[in-house]
């Protein structure tokens, strides 16, 4: 019974750590099924993250009549919002100005993890505020709510409602990001984009729309993740650099997942659970690194096992990392 | 003796015409009058403006001047989604297909007619479209595991998706086996049967013949007429394709002391798409004289230069080169570039594709001519002096225009790459010099400059290649000529002697066609 | 520019319809316009980030400046600024071949880390061999495992096409790993780091006491024989064309596998020999943030500078002085120091968006119909 227990609180941590994998791979497919391989995304995730925690630190702070929806939706369109001007950024560097993908994405990143550990930990001296930590332990409360009967369905309960509600909106909106590449118009136009803009354009497509919508969409979706960290995850608290690579993993679980949101949900959880299988098995903690590396060989494995299969639907998008340009002749 | 406009036609074009910068005029004054329910064919050689034409009024190209009318009415067409308001589709030869996709998703691709995306049911349509006409296809099917004529009917249906009654095919045969072809004439009557218009670009006679109600020729640009297909011969529509012989004066002289150089013998290759391109090919170039192949554009000219470079793999065959010096015999099959250079053999080549493959544009012209010479000796580093030295002597004894041997070839002329292109390869000393449609695009003047060169080494005793699709020139210049059909040897011929519409007829004929003639 | 003109106005009178504004590749750009373009970007990034670092701090630009120039040329820093160029420089200058050759390698961090890690383990176990011994065994095995972490993903790409800039991006994170197993395996104590006491033998000779000086020499050296090598070498040749178009390479004979796997391997290789000064003869001491990012940042540089060794001097520069200038700024003004990290992506944002108006010309068509009045406007 102890064993079950511990598997199920196994898989407990591992779906949590494996959410912000989740908005963030979920995210970068999308990104990258039109086209654009997002380096930017771990910077994004950062500054998802600190958006959110702004918003919430204003509204936890300044606000007289304190109000738990508003707590949520606060932060949750900060958050928002801030991802969706980094994408902006991005967007507008590598689509309209076609500057290098990987050389933007790498500013990107460089920009937004350090505009996160600024404001992470500069916020309340900025703010001259008086609190003595970047601690948002209200609206932490609030997005760590669960459902009521959790805690009376014993281990069912556990393992499936113990977790705040963007535990669940990770997983829908894989599933929609899913379905929406999958079953719609919109999805069989972005695939186009991302596998032949050129055909998608003698089609009628506007390629720039479409990579425009997918990268800020992504961003926006990936953002999520590190808001989930810092708000349900560290229970409100900021601190510099916790967020760690999970950004760069979230990447990995792309190329794991095929390139699939529905695979990703999985891959996410899967890694999650690597990051913290060495608290349940009895191995010696010097062994942690190399668990942690796993995920990054595993994604390398598959990496090549699908370039050597060639099998077509496997492979990153044909036109992943390129910027398109019609010669006008 | 164009019809007046009007109702009873599908399509006409008046006073069309096309020109790219100041010096190619594509198109001028075109008419053309289109029935309903006939298919027309557009005949001419390469270059004669057929494929402008067609894209004009499929909305890829607008013409400078004259005007197109649907069923009588003016239209103007800026672009493709234009065309196919006005009923106009057209199937290019160069697919855009998303590989990745279904037949059925690359045939919706695009389409936002605000109902509700629903794949069965396109499935449904793609379906009994193709009952309709006797295609076969798998709606459900993968593009990349089409083949050739598949891919085709995906395009084609793709077209009639989208409701087109005008229907313009750019040389759909030019991919397909002869059973491949026929299925398509089938669908192509039954398209026809239900009214629709039909153009086809093509320049193969007996398809022209097999398929047609009436035929456009089209030369140099200019519209020379248009026939019933029943009132006309093979023998008519050449020359009305390739015109009176006009004389050229290239200077060619007699051949002296030929000898065996480059013997090919019974090679085939298969193209990475599984078609057969080279079939049982055999011929021997001889020291000091210019051979020359004719054949329509894309009939396995590029695929036979390019494996005699060793820069494809064969089937089965040989390619056995001689060498000068000692009357050695050298195998050529499966070797390398690098191996071919390595055993002694002085081969130069002038591919097609110059930028792409002959020349790095974005070197200048010193680096480009180093491509050749680059490893030469055993220095770690590369020497640019003679590269220098060569690139000078190239840009003055060939009239290169360029600011200086320092710049980029990409900013070149057309011309002017060419040179420096075909400076570089014979500057190698080769014996043997292959060129690829070593005139295309070049002004006259310039390609008296090639032609003069090519003779100066046969006359050097270099076995000079010469691939080409004016037949004057290949009439005047070329000692020899073998025409290519399809990936075969249809014919040998003198090339004093030879007629123009020998030739024509050659290329256009596939074996077993002519010979029951 | 007068002939660029010309060309893009014929260009132009092809175009059928006349959307407002039209944007074409522009054919050459004059050394004198790119700089300007360039000096333009830069001006304006750094007016934006004097705004927003007024904005923040409410301090006065000029001090701002002045306090960036402090924080990279200041009297107790500059040996430190010359380091830190000296190390992006020499990474972003290994990382170069493999980028002229058009292979996206953005696993310079990992090679220079596991480069690092083999030293490290010479370092600790060599304690029987003479120094001199040791010495070239740090430096050779920290080159060897650059060199084989390059060429691992570079067979992958030459014999199955894999993605190469995914593939060095996850080596990137192994090699980090591996080092986080060696902290813990290599003392007990569970330090996140792996000191001088534990990495004693085989240390690379302190040139003129300076501790740095060994460094600047080597990439120094570095520089000149990476431009020699690009410029002049038969390698360096077959790399520009493999880059430029692998038609023409295979037109001309060139064995493309074998000239990525070899450039790949020298490419990590050179990362690794960074690694081996970085603990060898800098820190004596290992962690995994040993190459802090610049590993990341090197690729920014090289391609800011068009892969050109010595341009790429100046790019580094400029990224070093504006990230210690910054870093000073927030020292001072008692800010967290991830200020810098804002800063210089601003300013790369703004360097890296102006290459659009040096490749692209842009017109903007005021008559509605006719093109022939329309106007090459490229110079804004």
């Amino acid at each position: 019974m102890a064993i079950i227990e511990q598997i199920v609180e196994l898989m407990v941590r591992a779906v949590m750590q494996g959410t912000p994998l989740l908005f963030g791979s979920t995210g970068e497919i999308l990104t990258e099924k039109s086209g654009n391989l997002n380096l930017g995304i771990p910077g994004i995730m950062y500054i998802g993250a600190i958006s959110g925690v702004i918003g919430g630190f204003f509204y936890q702070n300044y606000t007289s009549n304190y109000n738990v929806i508003l707590a949520i939706i606060i932060p949750l369109v900060s958050s928002l919002a801030g991802s969706l001007l980094a994408s902006l950024i991005y967007g507008f560097i590598t689509i309209t100005l076609r500057a290098n993908q990987n050389v933007t994405g790498l500013a990107l990143t460089t920009f937004g993890v350090g505009l996160g550990n600024f404001f992470g930990g500069s916020l309340i001296k900025i703010t001259k505020s008086d609190t003595p930590f970047l601690a948002l332990s209200k609206i932490s409360a609030a997005y760590r709510t669960t459902l009521p009967f959790a805690n009376r369905l014993g281990l069912f309960g556990n393992l499936f409602f113990s977790y705040g509600f963007m535990v669940y909106l990770a997983v829908v909106i894989a599933l929609i990001v899913s379905f929406v590449l999958k079953r719609t118009r919109v999805g069989l136009q972005l695939r186009a984009v991302g596998e032949s803009p050129a055909t998608a354009d003698a089609a009628g497509i506007n390629v720039n729309r479409y990579k425009y919508f997918a990268t800020c969409i992504g961003g926006m979706i990936a953002g999520l993740g590190g808001l989930y960290y810092i708000l349900d995850y560290s229970k409100g608290i900021w601190a510099n650099d916790a967020f760690g690579d999970r950004g760069w993993l979230a990447i990995a679980i792309v190329i794991f997942a095929i390139w699939r949101p529905n695979v990703s949900i999985l891959g996410s959880y899967l890694f999650g659970g690597l990051y913290i299988l060495f608290n349940y098995v009895s191995v010696s903690m010097n062994l942690l690194p190399l668990m942690q590396m796993l995920p990054y060989v595993v994604t390398i494995i598959v990496l090549v096992i699908v370039s050597m299969r060639k099998k077509r639907e496997n492979l990153p998008p044909a036109s992943l990392g390129t910027n398109y340009f019609r010669e006008e002749r | 003796m164009s019809e007046t406009v009007s109702e009873k036609f599908a399509l006409q074009l008046r006073t069309v015409t096309k020109a790219f910068g100041t010096k190619v005029i594509a198109n001028k004054n075109v008419d053309l009058d289109v029935h309903y329910g006939e298919v027309l064919a557009i005949l001419g050689e390469n270059g004669s403006g057929k494929t402008t034409l067609m894209n004009m009024i499929a909305g890829i190209y607008h013409p400078d001047a004259g005007e197109i009318y649907v069923n009588g009415e003016k239209a103007s067409i800026n672009s493709p989604k234009d065309a196919f308001k006005y009923r106009i589709g057209m199937v290019h030869q160069h697919f855009k297909l998303v590989d990745l996709f279904t037949a059925t998703e690359n045939i919706i691709l695009g389409i936002n007619d605000g109902n509700k995306f629903d794949i069965a049911s396109a499935e449904k349509e793609v379906k009994s479209i193709s009952d309709k006409y006797g295609f076969v296809i798998n709606p459900k099917k993968k593009i990349y595991e089409m083949s050739v004529s598949e891919k085709q009917t995906v395009e084609i249906i793709k077209v009639l998706y989208r409701g087109a009654d005008i229907l313009i095919l750019d040389e759909p045969t030019a991919v397909l086996t002869p059973q491949e072809t026929e299925k398509l004439f089938d669908v192509i009557r039954n398209m026809r049967n239900d009214g629709k218009s039909i153009l086809i670009i093509t320049h193969k006679l007996h398809e022209v013949l097999a398929i047609s109600d009436r035929v456009s020729v089209l030369r140099k640009g200019e519209h020379i007429a248009t026939v019933n297909t029943a009132e006309t011969n093979e023998i008519e529509l050449t020359e009305m394709m390739v015109g009176k012989k006009v004389s050229l004066n290239i200077g060619r002289s007699e051949p002296k002391d030929t000898c065996d150089r480059l013997i090919v013998s019974g090679i085939n290759m298969t193209n990475t798409e599984g078609v057969k391109v080279l079939k049982d090919i055999s011929f021997t170039a001889k020291a000091g004289e210019i051979l020359g192949i004719a054949g329509i554009a894309g009939s396995g000219q590029r695929e036979l230069l390019e494996a005699i470079a060793g820069l494809r793999p064969l089937d089965d065959g040989n390619i056995t080169y001689i060498n000068p010096v000692n009357s050695e015999q050298v195998e050529l099959r499966s070797k390398s570039p690098m191996q071919i250079r390595e055993l002694g053999v002085r081969l130069s080549f002038v591919p097609e594709d110059r930028l792409g493959m002959g020349l790095v544009g974005n070197m200048d012209i010193i680096d480009n001519m180093m491509l050749r010479s680059y490893k030469k000796g055993r220095s770690v580093f590369v020497d640019r002096k003679p590269p220098r030295q060569l690139a000078d002597e190239i840009i003055e004894s060939l009239e290169v225009v360029t600011p200086n041997a320092q710049t980029p070839v990409r900013r070149l002329s057309g011309g002017n790459v060419q040179k420096v292109l075909v400076g570089r390869e014979i500057a190698s000393a080769p014996s043997v010099l292959m060129v690829a449609y070593p005139v295309r695009g070049l002004d006259i003047n310039s390609s008296y400059t090639i032609y003069n060169l090519l003779n100066a080494q046969k006359e050097n005793g270099v076995a000079v290649i010469y691939v080409g699709e004016d037949l004057d020139v290949l009439l005047e210049l070329c000692d020899r000529i073998i025409v290519l059909c399809a990936g075969s040897v249809s014919g040998v011929l003198d090339g004093r002697t030879a007629k123009k519409e020998e030739v024509g007829l050659l290329m256009t004929k596939v074996k077993g066609v002519g010979e029951n003639e | 520019m007068n002939k660029e003109n010309a060309v893009a106005e014929k260009d132009h009178a092809h175009s059928k319809s006349a959307p407002f504004i039209t944007i074409t590749k522009r054919d050459s750009s004059s050394l004198k316009r790119n700089i300007v373009v360039r000096v333009i970007a830069i001006l304006a990034a750094l007016a934006v980030s004097a705004l927003i670092t007024l904005f923040i701090t409410g301090e006065n630009p000029i001090e701002l400046f002045k306090t960036v120039i402090d924080g990279a040329f200041g009297q107790f820093r500059i040996w430190g600024t010359a380091q830190s160029v000296a190390m992006l420089l020499g990474i972003a200058l290994a990382l170069t071949p493999a980028f002229k050759m058009k292979f996206w390698n953005t696993g310079g961090e990992g090679q220079v880390l596991i480069g690092a890690l083999a030293s490290a383990l010479v370092m600790m176990t060599a304690k029987d061999l003479p120094h001199w011994l040791a010495s070239i065994l740090v430096i050779l095995a920290g080159v060897t495992a650059g060199a084989i972490w390059g060429i691992i993903p570079a067979v992958f790409k030459a014999y199955w096409k894999t993605n190469e800039t995914l593939f060095t991006l996850m080596m990137n994170y192994v090699a980090i790993q591996l080092i986080k197993y060696f902290l813990k395996v290599a003392d007990g104590s569970g330090s996140s780091t792996v000191g001088p006491s534990l990495l004693q033998y085989g240390r690379l000779p302190v040139l003129f006491d300076q501790q740095y000086m060994l460094n600047i020499i080597v990439v120094a050296v570095m520089t000149v024989m990476m431009y020699i090598y690009l410029k002049i070498s038969k390698h360096g040749y077959e790399i520009s064309v493999v880059g430029e178009s692998e038609n023409t390479a295979k037109y001309i004979g060139i064995n493309v596998k074998k000239v990525v796997i070899r450039t790949m391997a020298l490419s990590g290789a050179l990362c690794g020999l960074i690694g081996v000064l970085l603990v060898g003869a800098t820190s004596y001491s290992i962690d995994p943030n040993l190459a802090g990012g610049n590993g990341f940042t090197a690729i920014m540089v090289s391609w800011l500078a068009k892969f050109n060794p010595i341009i790429m001097i100046f790019t580094t520069l400029l990224i070093v002085v504006l990230s210690r200038g910054a870093e000073n700024v927030s020292m001072t003004l008692g800010l967290n120091k991830s200020f810098s990290d804002i800063l210089t992506g601003i300013i790369l944002f703004f360097i890296i968006g102006c290459e659009f108006f040096i490749n692209y010309k842009i017109h903007f068509n005021i008559a509605k119909k006719s093109n022939e009045e329309a106007e090459g406007n490229g110079n804004n």
